[in-house]
């Protein structure tokens, strides 16, 4: 029978810490940022099917680093419990504080239950009709959240990341700003000699909850408009579009995005055949 | 979820709910149009005289529901909910005919209500993003009470007035319409099946309470504004003055 090792239960937490830590410190970083249009969420990703950063409801996204199964499982799990509280009672009343609380509850417990922790760190973004209203939680591997001030770093060196997103970052930024702001954050870390990087927009993963579109708001800027808004050559790609979209809108090209929600939830409980 | 899954009390429970409606979909040259009027009846008497039966399943797909309303509205939302969940879980939409054979299986779920008069059955519709042939990519599919689906070639109507607007629009249809086109048409064979069938109603124009229009093309789906169908309607009820067999 092997021997029993007495390890005490500040000596296991540490422990469980320290993995959990070294394991998202390893990974590369997302930035999530309001600025006047809605909520922006950048994240450096290699892969163009795995994402970081994904829908969860109508106006709550969702980004996160670290370990690709252990976070996308909590990502199911909240689009579950997003879809099934929308069903049973009204979209309006799915909420990104009740996401995170559960995101908390379950990263808690396996923090504390299982004898790995998720190496995870997470982001749920609701976005407001203001960018004071944008509610940005940061989960972290042992269950604790953080309400953060419209603007937060993830994964890799995030101390670095935020500490350059701090002295840049305004609420009232446009889109291209932001993105500049995101991206710029991001390279500032792990280029030869300190110096800073060049992300290629096809390492990048973008996507916003547009502040304007009535229903799903979450929208992926990929391809041309991507790299059109890293260049700054062009106007954002919301520009061929209305202020306040006829509901529902309809995405050009590769769906990306569905109904607008507003419209098929708009009268409840009438008879209808 | 479905109350289909409930057991039901024996007996028929037909006249228990709001009832009745009439649909129709057609095929145009760059999308679907799909029409619903907006009456639901309870045995003789009129029910809601403004009630909206077609509405948007997705980005790119429609669905009308005639039947019972109460387990209508409840089968569309969780139809609503199913593709919205699949979207985001897997990061991709469903087919169009995915799509349609899930509707079809909930169809199917409820068929012990269905027994006893509670049926719904919808028609489904939508632009078939990964169409060869873009002028063939507005799909219509119809279903019974025991699922389905039954794709349908250039138009389809559902619903007590069906018979009516089917055959105003096998007089009427061609294939390769403009959507406009297919617009106005949908607005004629509701016309058609009002004229006929006391559980449809016509385009009230004193209220002006008007059929609801949606299309959905390659740029997703719209519902015309009460404007645009007030226009066509009332263009529709004009020609009638003169000619009221259309």
């Amino acid at each position: 029978m092997a021997m029993q090792f007495y390890a005490s239960p500040e000596q296991i937490m540490r422990d469980r810490s320290e993995l959990a830590r070294k394991g998202i410190a390893r990974g590369r970083s997302a930035v999530v940022l309001s600025y006047s249009g809605g909520v922006l969420f950048v994240a450096e990703n290699l892969s163009s099917a795995l994402h970081k950063v994904s829908e969860i409801y109508d106006r709550i996204g969702f980004a996160a680093v670290g370990r690709y199964n252990e976070f996308e499982n909590l990502r199911r799990a909240g689009v579950r419990m997003a879809d099934l509280n929308g069903l049973s009672y009204d979209r309006r009343d799915v909420t990104g504080r009740a996401l995170a609380n559960a995101f908390a509850q379950t990263l808690g417990a396996i923090f504390t239950e299982q004898s790995k922790p998720f190496e995870v760190e997470i982001c749920v973004a609701e976005v407001g009709p203001t960018p004071a209203d944008d509610e940005l939680y940061r989960l972290t591997y042992d269950g604790s959240v953080n309400d953060e001030p419209g603007r937060m770093a993830m994964g890799g060196q995030a101390e670095a990341i935020t500490g350059v997103l701090k002295s840049n970052h305004r609420p009232d930024m446009s889109l291209a700003e932001a993105v500049k702001v995101a991206v710029q954050a991001l390279s500032t870390v792990g280029g030869e000699g300190g110096a800073a990087r060049t992300i290629a927009a096809n390492q990048l993963e973008v996507a916003v909850l547009d502040r304007q579109r009535v229903g799903r708001t979450f929208r992926r800027i990929t391809g041309a408009a991507l790299t059109a808004l890293l260049d700054g050559e062009s106007a954002p790609p919301t520009s061929d579009r209305p202020d306040t979209p006829s509901v529902p809108t309809g995405e050009a090209g590769k769906p990306t995005s569905s109904a607008g929600s507003a419209d098929l939830e708009d009268r409840p409980g009438q008879p209808d055949s | 979820m479905l109350p289909g899954r409930r057991p039901l009390p024996p007996g028929m429970a037909a006249d228990l709910a709001p009832h009745a409606t009439t649909i129709v979909a057609i095929a145009a040259a760059d999308g679907v149009v799909m029409a619903g009027d907006r009456r639901a009846t309870m045995g003789n008497l009129i029910a809601q005289r403004d009630i909206e039966k077609v509405h948007p399943a997705d980005a790119y797909s429609l669905v009308g529901i005639a039947g019972t309303a109460g387990i209508g509205i409840e089968l569309m939302r969780l139809f609503q909910v199913e593709l919205e969940h699949y979207e985001k879980i897997e990061g991709a939409m469903l087919s169009l005919d995915g799509k349609a054979n899930r509707l079809a299986s909930m169809i199917r779920g409820n068929l012990g209500a269905a027994m006893q008069g509670l049926a719904v059955v919808p028609l489904f519709a939508g632009f078939d993003l990964a169409a060869a042939d873009p002028s063939k990519a507005g799909r219509i599919f119809s279903f019974d009470v025991t699922g389905g689906p039954y794709e349908e070639t250039g138009y389809d109507a559902i619903g007590s007035g069906s018979l009516f607007a089917k055959s105003a629009l096998k007089k009427r249809f061609r294939a390769g319409l403009s959507v406009a086109d297919a617009t106005r048409l949908a607005v004629e064979a509701l016309y058609d099946a009002a004229d006929d069938d006391t559980a449809t109603g016509g385009p009230d124009l004193t209220r002006r309470i008007y059929p609801v229009v949606m299309t959905a093309t390659a740029e997703g789906t719209y519902r015309l504004t009460d404007a645009e169908t007030a226009t066509i309607a009332e263009g529709v009820v004009a020609g009638r003055m003169e000619n009221p067999g259309g």
